[in-house]
């Protein structure tokens, strides 16, 4: 198992902690329903040093990602962020990504799970391109800071910089510490406002720490990954291996916004696929409350009267909407939202209704 | 050490003698690996119903946390005589006493002599540290 710069930090603070993608990552600090509370109503901050940072640059490093990502990159402004993904050429899903356009470069963040196998496949293509492809994970370390105090707690550490300036999927550089050109993006998982910052591994110790005293007085605490999966689920973010994975392709997941069908993507991977599935799709992912005490879990199977329609992807309790939430891929026909379907938890029947995703947004409405 | 006045399943339940039935219930470590010591965690216990006949190492039951969903195994064959009512409305209690007032059910063992396969508190003790 690999650790992140952050490891021993987490194990001081008593974190429990869990093997995630190839990384010993902590999976709560205290209860998770607290920890999705404290971030809802102040902040949290979040070591995501197992998510997969690759540079790619050279001439032809846009053409190149082009081919390989359902974005349209070559129309992605300087100093913006886009959702993409990689698909094969059948449409299903490698994995997804974040796009940070640069002046001279392209910087992706990926799923720490699929790191390596996105590496591999990109190189894999890359035959032909002007391009190179530089694998950062090892040496930078990413952490998050979510919540509406994130701008004012992180402001005092970054000279160069007036975070206010930074807009939602837009990222800038200052200096953190001391340390210059830092990145800094206006990104997240969990619904919040908030920012990610790309640091030298052996200063994020310290930017941890030093985020952690300046935001004690208003409540911000380190949150772990359970917390972070219920907050990216109330969001309605996708998570790849729940929502998007093979065979659940990003059409029907509900993230078109990621997949360009311009006529110049024609060629690239996975358009042609993706094309037929937006002319006809079948299923559509939807969100699932459920005033019954069981908890949606992936794989569960869903029921209309005795018609099997769809299955859940991802489940929890949401805190927030004080429910038991759940995404679910859901047949056409049976999907509108306020319809009551049957969710079948372990072969007991348990009443849920359809609801439009997200459950919660702040940064989005 | 947790306590030698019963015996232990591999997969986390205890089962102690109590007359001519038997006392069944989860260990500390089945509900901390559920709930993490934050016993708010704890969502859903499904017991079985009075009369049931169960064999040793059958589901009979499931225990669901925040995080995850378990089954209740039982440790010995027999037919369920009763189930703690305070169970369903108080998981907490799973938590503060799993050992006492946590008991989940009472069961009548098809034989004299205890059928599944159980463990003493010390070899418990040891299953624990390996796993």
């Amino acid at each position: 198992m690999q650790q992140t710069a952050i490891h021993d930090r987490h194990v001081a603070l008593g974190a429990r902690m869990t093997d995630f993608g190839g990384w010993r990552m902590p999976l709560q600090y205290g209860p998770i329903l607290e920890e999705v509370k404290t971030v809802r109503s102040t902040g949290g901050l979040f070591d995501l040093g197992h998510m997969g940072r690759v540079r790619v640059e050279g001439p032809q490093a846009v053409e190149f990602l082009d081919r390989v990502c359902t974005a349209r990159v070559e129309r992605i402004p300087e100093g913006s962020i886009r959702y993409s993904l990689f698909c094969t050429e059948s449409g299903d899903p490698l994995d997804d990504l974040l796009v940070y356009r640069d002046t001279d470069h392209v910087y992706l963040v990926v799923n720490a799970s699929n790191t390596a196998t996105d590496l591999a496949w990109m190189r894999q293509h890359l035959e032909g391109f002007d391009a190179q492809i530089i694998d950062e994970t090892p040496t930078t370390e990413m952490l998050a800071l979510q919540g509406q105090i994130s701008q004012e707690v992180l402001q005092p550490l970054v000279e160069d910089c007036d975070l206010a300036s930074i807009g939602y999927y837009k990222f800038g550089y200052g200096t953190v510490l001391g340390q210059e050109h830092t990145r800094i993006s206006r990104t997240g998982y969990t619904g919040e406002d908030g920012f990610e910052l790309y640091l030298p591994p052996e200063l994020a110790p310290t930017v941890w720490d030093r985020l952690l005293e300046q935001g004690a007085e208003r409540g911000l605490a380190p949150i772990g990954l359970g917390a972070r999966d219920t907050l990216r689920l109330e969001a309605g973010m996708a998570l790849y291996g729940h929502e998007i994975a093979e065979g659940l392709n990003p059409i029907e997941a509900g993230l078109s916004f990621g997949v360009s069908l311009h006529k110049s993507k024609s060629g690239t991977l996975g358009f042609d696929a993706l094309t037929a599935i937006k002319a006809a799709p079948t299923r559509r992912l939807v969100g699932i409350t459920t005033d019954g005490p069981r908890v949606p879990r992936q794989g569960y199977k869903l029921f209309d009267g005795d018609d099997e329609i769809g299955f859940v992807c991802s489940g929890g309790v949401s805190p927030t909407i004080d429910s038991n939430i759940g995404s679910a891929y859901v047949a056409l026909g049976h999907d509108e939202v306020g319809r009551t379907l049957d969710l079948d938890v372990r072969g007991k029947r348990q009443a849920c209704r359809v609801q439009e995703l997200p459950f919660f947004s702040r940064t989005r409405k | 050490m947790r306590p030698d006045d019963r015996q232990y399943t591999k997969s986390h339940e205890w089962v102690k003698k109590d007359g001519d039935t038997v006392l069944i219930g989860i260990t500390d470590h089945a509900v901390n690996e559920l709930c993490s010591g934050n016993e708010g965690d704890l969502v859903y216990c499904d017991l079985p119903a009075v009369g049931r006949a169960v064999d040793a190492g059958e589901t009979f039951g499931e225990i669901e946390s925040v995080k995850a969903v378990a089954d209740l195994n039982a440790p010995v064959s027999g037919e369920i005589v009763a189930t703690n009512p305070e169970i369903e409305d108080h998981l907490e209690i799973l938590s503060t006493d799993p050992w006492e007032k946590g008991w989940m059910v009472r069961l009548k063992p098809r034989t004299k002599s205890l059928d599944g396969e159980l463990m003493s508190a010390a070899e418990y003790e040891s299953h624990v540290a390996e796993h």
